[in-house]
């Protein structure tokens, strides 16, 4: 799975509204694993400073996303749930909406900090709707009180479209719709840090997690202290996919279909479906990225199309199948 | 020393008391039943026993420890529950299921070892589950699903199990051969086992104790003799019963008079 990361990351190195011949990619490639740094031409320029971090960019939040929805599907015991349903995009949108309209985003970082606080505040105010964090946290109510909360961060958002200038409109729009181009080296090494760390806190909750899915109450017969299991997880889920979130925007689809693919090829045992998960997530992400720079070159669509186009068919395919 | 003891239980859920002042005491290596009717406290007595709901007064002592003072895994070193069902959304194969059970002897970092997969083994032979080891959960029969859950549950090396209705699936062959099990295993392992059930015969051969309970409270507790009678049944069941010995045990034989 790594190996065909790589692989699709090569490609996706060569394509582009510049082509560029495999073999040259390889060979830059090459020499700069070997130390040499410098850019001599513009097609090196192109991959170094272009799309090399774009293509790494876009495996974190592919694979930070796809993690998301492993463990939101874990929680709520839902095959259909991911971050999004909790209503953390909505939050992150909103917040990044409100550093657009106010002008804070000309201050470094300022758009996804926000968007990070506004992650970081949906997923607080979804545990308080839900019934706050004292007693049992119903999966229920938990979806529920996302989809509620979810729903009113929409109106919000659309509220600010309707009110803002059409220079802010183009640039909201584009973030809603997902966009991986914008992120700089410090963010995206913020974000790779996050995935990481978050990778191996959630790795180490993987036996729990396999019981979480047997039930809250099977869990709690087997040992697993429940209510500090979740919230640990719902925090350390929601750092990373906020973290996603606020540096690329809304892209769907992404965290309820790589999951749901990868337990059918590998069976539900998250110490498989993990890292198999983040793998093809980033895997899937790159080559979406990949034709939504290519499709209608030199522009470029935001990748979030890709996504749904992709997603909203499968979604269907699985209905249809389950119900077959 | 009793290693399950229930002092003056009381239990509500929101403002509807189900326990009452319930009492008792269960050495190590008694085979306890609990009968009554339904909505009686059958399982919530059961949660309270595993700690999985604390009483609103009283203690329930494990080893003379009030269970809120036990850690989740703690409690499920010592006590395994066999559920009624477990409903199933996401796919594992049984033998994955059985793996489960030795959650509570790992810890986080450390994966199962060759003991670890020898005591599933054994689990999964002594109920006869090999056989589907490899196959998906949700696709077995509910007699087939229950064993794997029984499995699961030896294969935490319980002190003490709790059965909830654990063989209501099963066929002749395989309740008996797990009435069996659940004897070699109280005599060669001490181990300790409660179950509720409504089967008020399965109840009498196979207790050393019964306790009946009615509407929150004990209404009776002893031995099959003595608590297996056409008056209390009577009484907590309203239905007329005739009581004689089963010819082969002399214990207490139950039919339904119509």
């Amino acid at each position: 799975m790594l190996f065909i990361f790589l692989v699709i990351g090569a490609v996706s190195l060569c394509v582009g509204s510049v082509h560029i011949d495999f073999g040259h990619v390889l060979r830059y490639l090459a020499r700069a694993l070997t130390g040499n740094l410098s850019i001599n031409s513009q097609e090196e320029l192109i991959i170094f400073s272009v799309r090399l971090p774009r293509i790494i960019f876009a495996g974190i939040v592919g694979a930070s996303l796809s993690l998301g929805g492993v463990i939101f599907q874990a929680l709520l015991r839902n095959p259909l749930a991911d971050p999004y349903v909790l209503g953390i995009s909505g939050g992150s949108a909103l917040g990044a909406i409100v550093g657009i309209v106010t002008g804070a985003g000309s201050f470094y970082l300022g758009v996804p900090l926000l968007a990070f606080l506004g992650a970081l505040a949906t997923v607080f105010l979804v545990f308080v709707v839900a019934g706050g964090t004292r007693g049992p946290l119903l999966d229920n109510s938990l979806l529920l009180s996302g989809v509620v909360v979810n729903a009113f961060f929409s109106a919000a958002i659309l509220f600010f479209l309707s009110v803002v200038n059409s220079m802010e409109l183009h640039s909201i729009t584009f973030w809603l719709m997902g966009d991986l181009s914008r992120a700089s080296m410090k963010e995206i090494i913020l974000a790779a840090f996050c995935l990481i760390a978050g990778f191996v806190f959630l790795y180490a909750q993987a036996r729990k997690l396999n019981l979480i899915v047997q039930g809250e109450e099977t869990a709690l017969h087997l040992g697993v202290n429940i209510e500090r299991t979740k919230q640990w997880l719902l925090i350390v889920t929601s750092l990373i996919t906020a973290v996603a979130v606020s540096l690329a925007g809304i892209i769907g689809f992404v965290g309820i279909m790589v999951p749901h693919l990868m337990r059918l090829v590998f069976g539900s045992d998250h110490r498989l479906l993990l890292p198999v998960s983040a793998l093809f997530g980033a895997c899937f992400l790159v080559i979406a990225d990949t034709l939504a720079r290519v499709v209608l070159a030199p522009a470029e669509l935001p990748v979030g199309v890709i996504t749904a186009l992709c997603g909203a068919p499968y979604f269907i395919f699985l209905l249809k199948r389950r119900a077959g | 020393m009793s290693i399950i003891c229930a002092e003056n239980i009381n239990f509500s859920y929101a403002a509807k008391p189900v326990m009452e002042d319930v009492s008792f005491a269960i050495d190590e290596a008694q085979i306890v039943a609990i009968i009554g009717p339904n909505g009686s406290g059958k399982t919530t007595l059961l949660k309270i026993i595993n700690g999985t709901l604390f009483p609103d007064a009283g203690q329930m002592l494990i080893d003379d420890r009030d269970t809120f003072q036990w850690s989740r895994q703690e409690i499920a070193r010592k006590v395994a529950i066999v559920p009624q069902e477990t409903a199933v959304i996401f796919p594992f194969y049984a033998e994955e299921i059985v793996l489960m059970g030795r959650f509570p002897h790992l810890s986080n970092y450390r994966f199962e070892d060759k003991k670890d997969y020898r005591i599933v083994h054994e689990a999964m032979e002594k109920t006869d589950t090999l056989a589907f080891a490899t196959r998906r959960f949700d696709e077995l029969s509910a007699g087939e699903r229950q064993r794997v859950l029984i499995a699961r549950a030896l294969a935490q090396e319980p002190k003490v199990l709790l059965l909830d209705e654990s063989t209501v699936f099963l066929d002749l062959k395989h309740q008996l051969q797990f009435l069996t099990l659940l004897r070699q295993l109280n005599t060669a392992q001490q181990l300790t086992v409660i179950f509720v059930t409504h089967d008020i015969n399965l109840a009498a051969q196979n207790a050393s104790r019964i306790i009946l309970l009615y509407s929150g409270k004990i209404y009776a507790i002893g031995k099959p003799a003595e608590v297996i009678s056409a008056a209390n049944i009577k009484e907590v069941y309203d239905v007329g019963v005739l009581i004689d010995k089963n010819p082969q045990s002399g214990l207490p034989r139950m039919t339904l008079l119509a």
